[in-house]
């Protein structure tokens, strides 16, 4: 077994990590108060991400990305996850999914989010359909060659400034052997200038401050049956084969905002001192950042196992769902005691820490809550048992 | 012109060193390590004399064990045109590695080489001035600022007294100090492209040197820790103290 990361990784991750640092950090606290990237600074970050050829990276060099395999870039977004996700997500990764799309498609979507002309966001929430993305309402009716389609989405992420929607609609229903009725799933790309498609402001959340979610309202929405990517039907069948590693991305990104909070930790438990002496020598203290040191360590293998896997295709839900979930409920830890540490302080906005706390809420909620990994590895487990 | 720089893999800036348990020296195991931020900047410039059309080629050197090959593809992806290995174990001394330079620059006949002003590992600020002493080449060190000229290099040095300008004929000796610029950090097309380049190698006896230490490593250990300050009340206490506790004026 080879744990050893190669040159060019390290060089990837401290180039990343300098990015992040100069780039990125300086915004944050108006990222936070203003509840939004500054055009300029949007624009800046993108520009510099894109010279820098992080922007796609995780897209083949042959189609105009970075061409980097899913270990090499869990551990970018484990460096960008140091930082606010506003603003790593202006290093914008499109959508692993657009690669299922033909030649004619390429051209309008694929290839320009590659170039960073275009953004994509996926929308499969509904207020109705959580979890339970089988259960969605959206709809979509063939017509004739075209495709009308209705509907509502929420909580679909950076919709605001996208320019196309990566979009999941039920387009009929099955008969599942002994399981009853259960609905066909179909991926549409649809422009967000096309009529009948409305982008509304979503919630505001107490996480991620100045990333946004919208509301999708599509009312009789008509596109050509040139916008299905894939196959008709197809639609979760696409999204098992292309959307795999977004887990790891979330488990990733939690490492980096783990490490930067511990790592602050760290120091302050050095050189706070009370009753005479660092905290960090009251055992109540140092074994805290031990423990943390250990988790976010434990997390990482996880991650990086997982993302080793899928590069040679191998990785199972379980592995993905197993480092999710642990980097996640790792981060959400991680976050708490590091506030514990800092006393009083730690709750203040003039620290990140109470940020990456507030931050570290969405982490066991997003693509796949907590209880739906667990249940993913739990039905792994016992499937083999009839269980 | 062509620029030499030589380049040394140390343990990396933002590192908290820990001396080991037996006084030998710092822990290195599971640390990361890093090329010496000052010869960073020194291929940084020879780097932008390369793009401005003034240099006509840039070649990285390294002295050091086989890892030190990852600070070579650090300067091939920040831009340098070729790469040198001279394998050696870590903890080659200085006049050792001027005389290694020395024959490298017999080898390659650059007209500037370029040093970062000490390696932040040993902090002996003296291989540049060897190298100079052994060529009978012209030094500028600590330099802030490097202008070239015809058939000369201008640098500036940051002196006590304020700056002082230096007109160097070539070939010449540089070494960096840190106002000099801010080194780039590599693009991820370069560091890919910067895989696929070959790295010269040959050892110590290929170039005919004797690297055997001359100096002996007694004992390594911690700063002593800072003792707290104390609080005068007033300047007279401050020069009393500074004449005659701390003993820094007279
Ligand atoms: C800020 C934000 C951005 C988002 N961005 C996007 C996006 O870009 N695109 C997109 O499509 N979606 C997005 N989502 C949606 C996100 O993936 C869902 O919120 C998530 O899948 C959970 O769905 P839900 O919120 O409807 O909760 P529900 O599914 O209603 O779950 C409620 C609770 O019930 C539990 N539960 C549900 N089913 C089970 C079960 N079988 N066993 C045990 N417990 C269960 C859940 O774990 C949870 O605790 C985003 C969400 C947020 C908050």
């Amino acid at each position: 077994m080879d744990f050893e990361s190669t040159t060019e990784q390290n060089m990837i991750v401290d180039s990343v990590r300098r990015f992040v640092e100069e780039e990125c950090y300086p915004h944050e606290n108006e990222v936070e108060r203003r509840g939004e990237v500054p055009a300029e600074v949007a624009e800046a970050i993108r520009a510099k991400s894109i010279e820098h050829g992080f922007y796609a990276a995780n897209m083949p060099e042959e189609l105009g990305g970075g061409g980097l395999d899913a270990l090499t870039m869990t551990m970018v977004e484990r460096e960008l996850g140091r930082t606010s996700f506003a603003l790593q997500m202006l290093v914008h990764r499109p959508s692993n999914i657009l690669r299922a799309c033909n030649d004619e498609q390429a051209e309008r979507y694929l290839y320009p989010a590659i170039r960073g002309e275009r953004i994509d966001c996926l929308a499969m929430t509904e207020p109705g359909a959580g979890s339970d993305l089988r259960g969605m309402a959206t709809r979509a009716e063939a017509d004739g060659d075209d495709w009308v389609i209705n509907g509502t989405k929420h909580f679909i992420s950076h919709a605001d400034v996208a320019d196309f929607t990566i979009l999941f609609a039920a387009t009929g229903e099955e008969e599942v052997q002994g399981r009853g009725k259960r609905k066909k799933i179909t991926v549409f790309l649809v422009d967000h200038d096309t009529p009948g498609m409305q982008v509304r402001a979503g919630y505001n959340s107490v996480s991620h401050h100045g990333y946004h979610n919208s509301i999708l309202e599509f009312d009789n929405c008509r596109v050509p049956a040139t916008q299905v990517l894939g196959e008709v039907h197809r639609g979760f069948d696409l999204a098992g084969t292309w959307l795999s590693a977004s887990r790891l991305t979330v488990g990733a990104t939690c490492i980096g905002r783990a490490r930067r909070a511990h790592e602050m930790a760290v120091e302050w438990a050095a050189s706070r001192k009370q009753f005479g002496q660092s905290i960090g020598r009251f055992q109540g203290i140092g074994f805290k950042l031990a423990d943390m040191a250990t988790e976010i360590e434990a997390a990482e293998m996880l991650c990086l196992r997982a993302a080793w896997l899928h590069d040679q295709d191998r990785m199972t839900d379980s592995d993905a769902a197993k480092a999710k979930l642990y980097a996640s409920e790792m981060l959400a830890r991680v976050t708490d005691e590091c506030i514990q540490i800092f006393g009083g302080m730690g709750l203040m906005d003039e620290l990140p820490l109470e940020r990456f706390w507030r931050d570290a809420r969405i982490e066991r909620i997003w693509d796949g809550t907590s209880e739906i990994q667990r249940h993913i590895i739990s039905r792994d487990l016992l499937r083999p048992y009839g269980g | 012109m062509k620029v030499l720089v030589p380049v040394k893999r140390v343990v990396d800036a933002y590192v908290k060193v820990r001396v080991k348990s037996d006084g030998s020296g710092v822990e290195t195991n599971n640390i990361k390590m890093s090329m010496n931020p000052f010869d960073e900047i020194a291929v940084e410039q020879a780097v932008r004399l390369r793009e401005a059309g003034t240099a006509t080629e840039v070649v990285a050197v390294t002295i050091g064990p086989q890892q030190a090959q990852e600070q070579l593809r650090t300067a091939l992806a920040m831009g340098v045109d070729r790469a040198m290995h001279i394998e050696a174990d870590a903890g080659v001394e200085p006049l050792a590695v001027a005389k290694i330079l020395s024959a490298v620059c017999d080898q390659e006949s650059p007209d500037l080489v370029l040093l970062g002003k000490q390696a932040i590992d040993d902090d002996s600020n003296q291989t540049g001035q060897m190298l100079a002493a052994l060529r009978g080449w012209p030094q500028g060190t600590s330099i802030s600022k490097l202008e070239p000229g015809d058939g000369t290099v201008t640098v500036t040095r940051e002196v006590d007294g304020g700056l002082e300008s230096l007109e160097l004929p070539m070939p010449a000796i540089a070494t960096v100090d840190l106002r000099l610029n801010e080194p780039r950090y590599p693009k991820l097309p370069n560091i890919m492209k910067a895989k696929k380049k070959p790295i010269e190698q040959s050892t110590t006896a290929d170039l005919g040197v004797d690297i055997t230490p001359r100096l002996k490593q007694v004992k390594v250990e911690e700063p002593p820790a800072r003792a707290g300050g104390v609080k005068v009340s007033s300047v007279d206490e401050l020069i009393d103290k500074l004449r005659n506790e701390a003993k820094v004026i007279q």
